[in-house]
């Protein structure tokens, strides 16, 4: 089966030369959800930039068959659904559901067609009585939840989040594994946070300095590279 | 200073809010330009910015502390047009939100504050910000968007006929004068500690942008102020002027015509005739920043 | 924060709240204009505007001495004037400068009162206020109370450090505050683009639903409109 998402040789340099990306090959298939791990600055959320065209590198970058250019931008931008790291800078518009409708408005959608999925789209996600609520009412899970909603509403094929567990407590942590565990589409989770790779992830990369140098099962990953605080006494130096 | 509504008298009210819709329409027009689609979110933040900037506290003497206005400082990080949008916002959310300042007095506010205010603290930065003299035009222009809004504000009110003897303003022109300076240093504080971090978040204004004609345009600018800031304080002398030139007599039908009988309690043509001098000095303010915005602008294009 | 507080006023689902904002501005506009024309016995015509407000607020369930209360901070401005005007002589002009401040202070307060600001700017859009101007203005709002809290933190942090002490080194430590602050502010914008522009944004905001005019709406404004102006035009006839 043709994977959902392909990279081949990305190659990125920041304006003051700093290389972020320096040849990244990608796959992702469907149905799989892969964790992206790797140290702050190893360029996990440069990559992710790239798989919706917010960047624009060296090297071919696919998603669901369509070269990412700047012809199918908008296309892309509803087959894959990017969520940040801040729910804040997120949930932009002043409710909820206008918030969640946001998206399937840009799709084109009536204004009717974009409040039945954005309420589809937060029942999916539990979040049914807040349609009116002003996002800064709402705790870090809620708008987690609500920021997830807006991605979904668009009825993306890849879902790609962002260091989702970032201003979440556990049974934030643990609430979110279990939604995104009952989202069908295929999956790609940048985090710092093992437990939750290992609770949601089959297959792990592990990203260092600009380059992907550990690809296979989440466990075997986590391992190889002392990734795990419960062997840091092995770590050296570090 | 945020006029609030109850103050100003209706010619004056209304004649600025009039002048405050092209005005508005002019710059977003140009700020729209500039942004391309990042402008939305950038001139919202950047105006919680302003206001979350007004809490914090510089420590100035014995028990005392002063606090960022921000036009200058916008304008020279978001360009003059975005800076007017954004201080026009501003004014709209305190006036409604905070009630800082009326909503009928809100042509006059975004006059004082978002059109003059931002024009005259840009300009020096305009002209002389490349310079050896660069620190001193970024002091400038904080210290005059403060100080030429305040000015503005209080000509309004003595227009409007709120009679203010010559100590009050005195000490009000103090008082002023102190917090314009303020504004020059804070503006200019902060300014540094900004190209420290980041060069690319101060426009730096291009060579060849006609120093001699903006010279000029900036001195129109003043005498204008001082000219209506005059004729607020000496509408006798003004009407005198008036009667020897023989504009009265001709003024007078205009003003007996269905419009007198609109005209509230107050309002009577002897008092029009008065304030016609500074009435018309707020218009050919409003025009010369009209004219300045267009030089700038079309000196600015990339 | 005080804004908190009137964003909680502002969603109550009384007959007023439920007003069309377009029919409110309005109202709002008529009354301010009133109040501001007016000159002749006023002192007899302010009860009655003061009467007409507290009725309004009243029926829209607002909490009446709060209301008063937030609509007073334009009275420490009023009364200085009021002194200044009373000692030039012209008591007559200081009691219209704090009675019309206050009034048009607590009218403008009632319409914010009851109407959820998104909504108050989207009716401004329909008067023709620059959709661009709106939208600035609607995420400044958003964003007021995340970056103010980020000041709020960034200040205590700095107290605890010891504070901005006077002179030179504490003016450029704040300056060094506001500097850090603009930079986040900065980066924040341009995190916020970032969502906006993957989920599909083209530079034009799409309206999910546009409020109808209703019958209820016409007959509230002929009502709000037409009360003050009858009061005003009554009180010319009768003097």
């Amino acid at each position: 089966m043709r994977p959902v998402v392909q990279v081949r040789d990305l190659h990125f340099q920041y304006e003051d030369g700093t290389v972020a990306l320096a040849g990244v090959d990608f796959d992702l298939d469907p149905g799989e959800t892969v964790a992206l791990l790797g140290a702050n600055g190893s360029g996990k959320t440069t990559f992710v930039l790239h798989l919706n065209g917010l960047l624009e590198g060296r090297g071919t970058v696919e998603v669901c068959g369509l070269p990412v250019k700047k012809e199918t931008l908008t296309q892309i931008r509803q087959k894959i659904g990017i969520v940040f790291q801040d729910p804040d800078d997120q949930l932009f518009m002043p409710s909820v559901l206008e918030d969640v409708a946001f998206g399937a408005l840009n799709l084109g959608l009536s204004p009717e067609q974009a409040t039945a999925r954005a309420r589809t789209a937060l029942a999916q996600v539990g979040m049914v009585d807040s349609y009116e609520k002003a996002p800064y009412h709402l705790s870090a899970g809620q708008k987690k939840r609500v920021a997830i909603a807006g991605v979904l509403a668009m009825q993306p094929d890849v879902l790609v989040l962002d260091e989702p567990t970032t201003f979440l407590d556990p049974p934030g942590q643990r609430a979110l594994t279990a939604l995104l565990r009952s989202l069908p589409q295929s999956k790609l989770v940048v985090t710092h946070d093992v437990e939750f790779a290992r609770s949601l992830a089959t297959r792990a990369v592990f990203f260092d300095k600009g380059r992907i140098i550990g690809n296979g099962p989440a466990d075997r990953i986590i391992e190889q590279f002392n990734w795990d605080q419960k062997h840091a006494t092995q770590v050296s130096g570090r | 200073m945020h006029i609030p509504d109850g103050f100003l008298s209706a010619p004056v009210w209304a004649t600025l809010d009039v002048a405050a819709v092209p005005a508005a329409g002019y710059v977003v027009r140009r700020a729209q330009r500039e942004f391309e689609e990042k402008k939305v979110p950038l001139l919202g933040v950047m105006g919680a910015f302003v206001f979350a900037a007004q809490m914090i506290n510089f420590p100035v003497g014995p028990g005392t502390s002063g606090h960022l206005v921000g036009s200058a400082l916008l304008s020279y990080t978001l360009g003059p047009a975005a800076a007017s949008v954004v201080m026009i916002a501003i004014l709209t959310i305190q006036s409604l939100v905070f009630q800082d300042g009326g909503i009928l007095a809100l042509g006059a506010n975004i006059f004082n504050m978002a059109v003059v205010g931002v024009i005259v603290g840009y300009l020096p930065f305009h002209l002389w910000g490349t310079g050896p003299r660069r620190k001193a035009a970024i002091f400038l222009g904080g210290f005059f968007s403060v100080l030429v809004a305040a000015l503005l504000a209080i000509s309004e009110l003595l227009l409007s006929g709120i009679a203010m003897s010559g100590t009050v303003l005195g000490v009000s022109f103090a008082l002023f004068a102190v917090s314009a300076v303020l504004e020059g240093a804070i503006t200019l504080a902060v300014f540094q500690a900004l190209e420290t971090l980041n060069p690319n978040f101060v426009k730096a204004p291009r060579a060849n942008r006609g120093v001699a004609l903006g010279s000029l345009a900036l001195a129109a600018v003043f005498l204008a102020v001082v000219g209506v800031l005059f004729a607020s304080t000496h509408p006798d002398g003004l009407e005198k002027l008036a009667q020897t030139l023989g504009i009265a007599s001709n003024a007078k039908p205009l003003l007996a015509s269905p419009l007198a009988d609109y005209q509230a309690g107050f309002v009577q043509s002897a008092w029009l005739r008065k304030a016609a001098g500074g009435l018309a000095g707020l218009i050919s303010i409003y025009v010369s920043c009209a004219l300045l915005g267009r030089v700038i602008g079309r000196q600015r294009r990339p | 924060m005080q804004h908190v507080v009137l964003e909680r006023w502002s969603r109550g689902s009384s007959f007023l709240h439920r007003r069309d904002a377009r029919a409110k501005i309005l109202a709002l506009l008529v009354f301010l204009t009133v109040v501001a024309v007016s000159s002749r016995a006023f002192q007899p015509l302010a009860l009655v505007f003061l009467a007409m407000l507290l009725a309004a607020a009243i029926s829209a369930h607002l909490p009446v001495m709060g209301v008063l209360r937030r609509a007073a901070v334009v009275l420490p401005f009023s009364l200085t004037f009021a002194g200044i005007s009373w000692l030039s002589g012209d008591p007559r002009r200081a009691a219209l400068l704090v009675e019309k401040s206050y009034l048009s202070a607590l009218a403008a307060l009632l319409l914010v009162a009851t109407t959820p600001l998104p909504q108050l700017l989207r009716g401004l859009d329909w008067l023709g206020v620059p959709g661009f101007l709106l939208m600035v203005a609607q995420f400044l709002y958003r964003y007021l109370f995340v970056i103010t809290e980020q000041a709020h933190r960034m200040r205590l942090a700095g107290l605890c450090r010891g504070g901005f002490k006077r002179g030179g080194r504490g003016f450029r430590a704040a300056a060094g505050a506001l500097g850090v602050l603009f930079a986040r502010s900065y980066e924040r914008a341009e995190s916020i683009h970032r969502a906006m522009v993957s989920r599909g944004f083209q530079g034009h905001f799409r309206l999910l639903s546009t409020p109808r005019f209703r019958l209820a709406d016409a007959a509230f404004l002929c009502l709000a409109a037409g009360l003050p102006v009858a009061a005003l035009l009554s009180v010319r006839i009768w003097s």
